[in-house]
């Protein structure tokens, strides 16, 4: 018995010599023995940043939106809130200069969800899903001053111009285009485009492209007149953030008692979300009301169908950005005339020994999918115009001068035009 | 008014209602993805096995110049005088003399040890991750010569964009404490 274990031990022993051999005669010039006592140089790479760094930024995250949803909503004080937007641009934004952050974070989200090959990081998923939480109980008291793109528009903001009501409206169906692109493309493995096209991040790293310094500068530019473009008719993660919003928790109030209808605010809020008043009598009648119901519950449905239709149509084109269909179609096209020159990825791909076949089906599978995407994120867009609408028609009962939760920043502006204070109605 | 007060109390319900769905959604979602978190960061780094050497790396990078730089394994490396990394090809002079070398900014330094042999070392100020010199010492030396991203210089993007130009697919997402993937290197 010992004896066949030497045996085998030494069998084993010699395979792993011979594998060694083999990898040495691999190396064409075997490495010198130098005689000069000359000592050969370490090689040396510096090292990634420490993960304990990683949970340090998730404590700050949820340092700052605790300490600026307690000044919103406690202590109703903009200057606290400024103070919050300068240390998270400086913070989230010069010194970690942007990745990765809660705008970001929702591709990861999306990746982890329909690739099975990425797994998510903890960071990512905690700067995905505190802010929500956060947003469902306060508001958007993250948008407010923690993200250091809203911070940065807002503190540059000089004289805020008032968009006019359907221009708003208008513009403010952007962003779910672009969560909706964001989202097919970062479920399909393309990209990611919210980091690509984010027009901060070169700043906060001076260092960019040409064209994203050029739009980077726009946006910096029309934040001084017009509050936060970036946040109201771009940013995805806003949209998710608004929707929460609308039924927040303890949102803020313009006054911190009971609004007195003295109109003083009504022209305050930079980004327009200050909703009058709005009394039964301006308020439809009931057979108008139920006719718009049935009209509605036609055209919203037709709307989502052709959305889709549409959308669907429009999955070659937006395939034909991912880099295995790109890499497929060049090498269908390359059978037919083989002159010319072969790309970078044509070379590589030849050269990875992967079969032609395989690429295919990958390709094809990745084009079905974005045929059922283009579909979704068609039907997706039409329902948005459909609900877009609808909102533009329907009056609800609205006793004081409010912000809309959707909409609402938490920006704590229009708090200072409030005249009715706490202290008044104690001492009455 | 009774009639608004009833209105707004079923306003709130509706909207308890949506809280509460809200919460379970994204309770949900970060129940769903429990087994696909992992607790370490993740940095980007390229495959040397895999790299092609294309010359996107110092063109895609987000930052001018390139955080993606050649490191040299001198574990592998030959000490050859005539290098494949550092001559241009068809080199008449073993010399130093800009118009032999391969590298576009002259970032690698020769350095006489003894007869025959040459240290080469990279000068990362310089280098602006072309893989040039690479290409060439994989051709004709060792392959000791390998791109690398350089942790200290990388921002760690969400998405590495040379990652998605990357035609050979040798980006992933590596874990934060084993961030580099050269081959060849002995651990004294
Ligand atoms: S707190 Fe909201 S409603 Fe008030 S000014 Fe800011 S964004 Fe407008
Ligand atoms: S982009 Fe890819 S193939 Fe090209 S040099 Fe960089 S790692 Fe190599
Ligand atoms: S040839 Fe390119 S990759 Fe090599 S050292 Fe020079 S700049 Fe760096
Ligand atoms: S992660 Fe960003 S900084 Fe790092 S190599 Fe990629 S593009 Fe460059």
């Amino acid at each position: 018995m010992k004896k066949w274990l030497t045996l085998i031990t030494l069998f084993i022993a010699m395979c792993l010599q011979g594998v060694e051999v083999g990898a040495q005669q691999q190396q064409r010039f075997p490495k010198p023995e130098f005689e000069s006592g000359y000592t050969q140089p370490v090689t040396t790479v510096p090292a990634a940043r420490a993960d304990f760094l990683a949970y340090l930024d998730i404590l700050i995250l949820i340092g700052a939106l605790a300490l600026i949803s307690w000044l919103i909503l406690k202590k109703r004080s903009r200057r606290g809130v400024t103070w919050v937007s300068v240390f998270s641009l400086l913070y989230f934004g010069f010194f970690r200069q942007g990745c990765v952050c809660s705008v970001g974070s929702l591709q990861n989200i999306t990746l982890a969800l329909f690739r099975p090959e990425y797994s998510i990081p903890l960071s990512a998923l905690a700067f995905f899903v505190i802010p929500v939480v956060f947003t469902l109980f306060f508001g958007r008291t993250f948008c407010a001053g923690v993200c250091p793109f809203g911070a940065l528009q807002d503190l540059i903001l000089l004289r805020p111009l008032l968009l006019k009501k359907w221009l708003q409206k208008l513009l403010g169906l952007i962003p779910f285009l672009y969560l909706g692109l964001a989202i097919l493309y970062a479920a399909t493995a393309t990209d990611f485009i919210i980091c690509r096209y984010d027009p901060f991040i070169g700043i906060f790293r001076f260092d960019a492209t040409f064209t994203m310094f050029i739009i980077g500068g726009i946006f910096l530019f029309v934040s001084l007149f017009v509050a936060r473009p970036y946040c109201r008719f771009l940013c995805p993660y806003g949209v998710l953030l608004s929707w929460v919003s609308r039924v927040s928790k303890y949102h803020l109030t313009i006054s911190p008692a009971s609004c007195t209808q003295c109109r003083l605010c009504e022209n305050a809020c930079p980004v327009g979300a200050i909703q009058k008043p709005m009394t039964e009598k301006n308020m439809e009648s009931r057979p108008t009301a139920v006719k718009r119901f049935m009209l509605l519950s036609f055209v919203l449905p037709a709307m989502v169908v052709l959305g889709g239709w549409t959308g669907a149509n429009f999955h070659e084109r937006l395939s034909a950005v991912n880099p295995k269909v790109q890499l497929a179609h060049e090498l269908l096209a390359g059978k037919d005339n083989n002159s010319g020159e072969a790309s970078d990825e044509v070379t590589a791909f030849r050269s990875s020994g992967k079969p032609v076949e395989e690429l295919y089906s990958e390709a094809a599978g990745l084009v079905r999918e974005f045929y059922w995407g283009g579909w979704i994120l068609g039907g997706f867009i039409g329902l948005v115009f459909g609900l877009t609408l609808t909102g533009l028609s329907v009056f609800r009962y609205r006793e004081e001068y409010s912000p809309h939760k959707g909409e609402c920043v938490s920006c704590a502006r229009c708090l200072a035009y409030c005249p009715v204070s706490v202290k008044d109605i104690k001492n009455r | 008014m009774d009639h608004s007060g009833k209105k707004t109390n079923r306003r709130e319900f509706i909207n308890k209602c949506y809280r509460y769905s809200v919460a379970v959604g994204v309770t949900g979602l970060v129940g769903g993805l429990t087994n696909k978190i992992v607790a370490k960061d993740t940095v980007w780094q390229l495959d040397p096995t895999k790299c092609t050497q294309c010359g996107k790396c110092a063109t895609n990078c987000v930052m001018t110049p390139s955080a993606i730089k050649c490191i040299h394994v001198y574990d592998m490396c030959g000490y050859c005088d005539l290098c494949g990394g550092y001559f241009r090809p068809n080199s008449k002079e073993l010399t130093t003399g800009a118009e032999n070398q391969l590298c576009p900014t002259g970032a690698i330094k020769r350095k006489y040890v003894e007869d025959p042999f040459f240290q080469y070392e990279i000068d990362e100020e310089l280098c602006i991750g072309c893989g040039i010199c690479v290409k060439g010492c994989g051709a004709f030396g060792n392959g000791s010569l390998q791109l690398q991203v350089n942790h200290d210089l990388c921002k760690n993007c969400n998405q590495c964009t040379v990652a998605t130009a990357c035609p050979s697919n040798a980006f992933t997402r590596v874990p934060a404490d084993e961030p580099y993937l050269f081959t060849g290197y002995k651990k004294q």
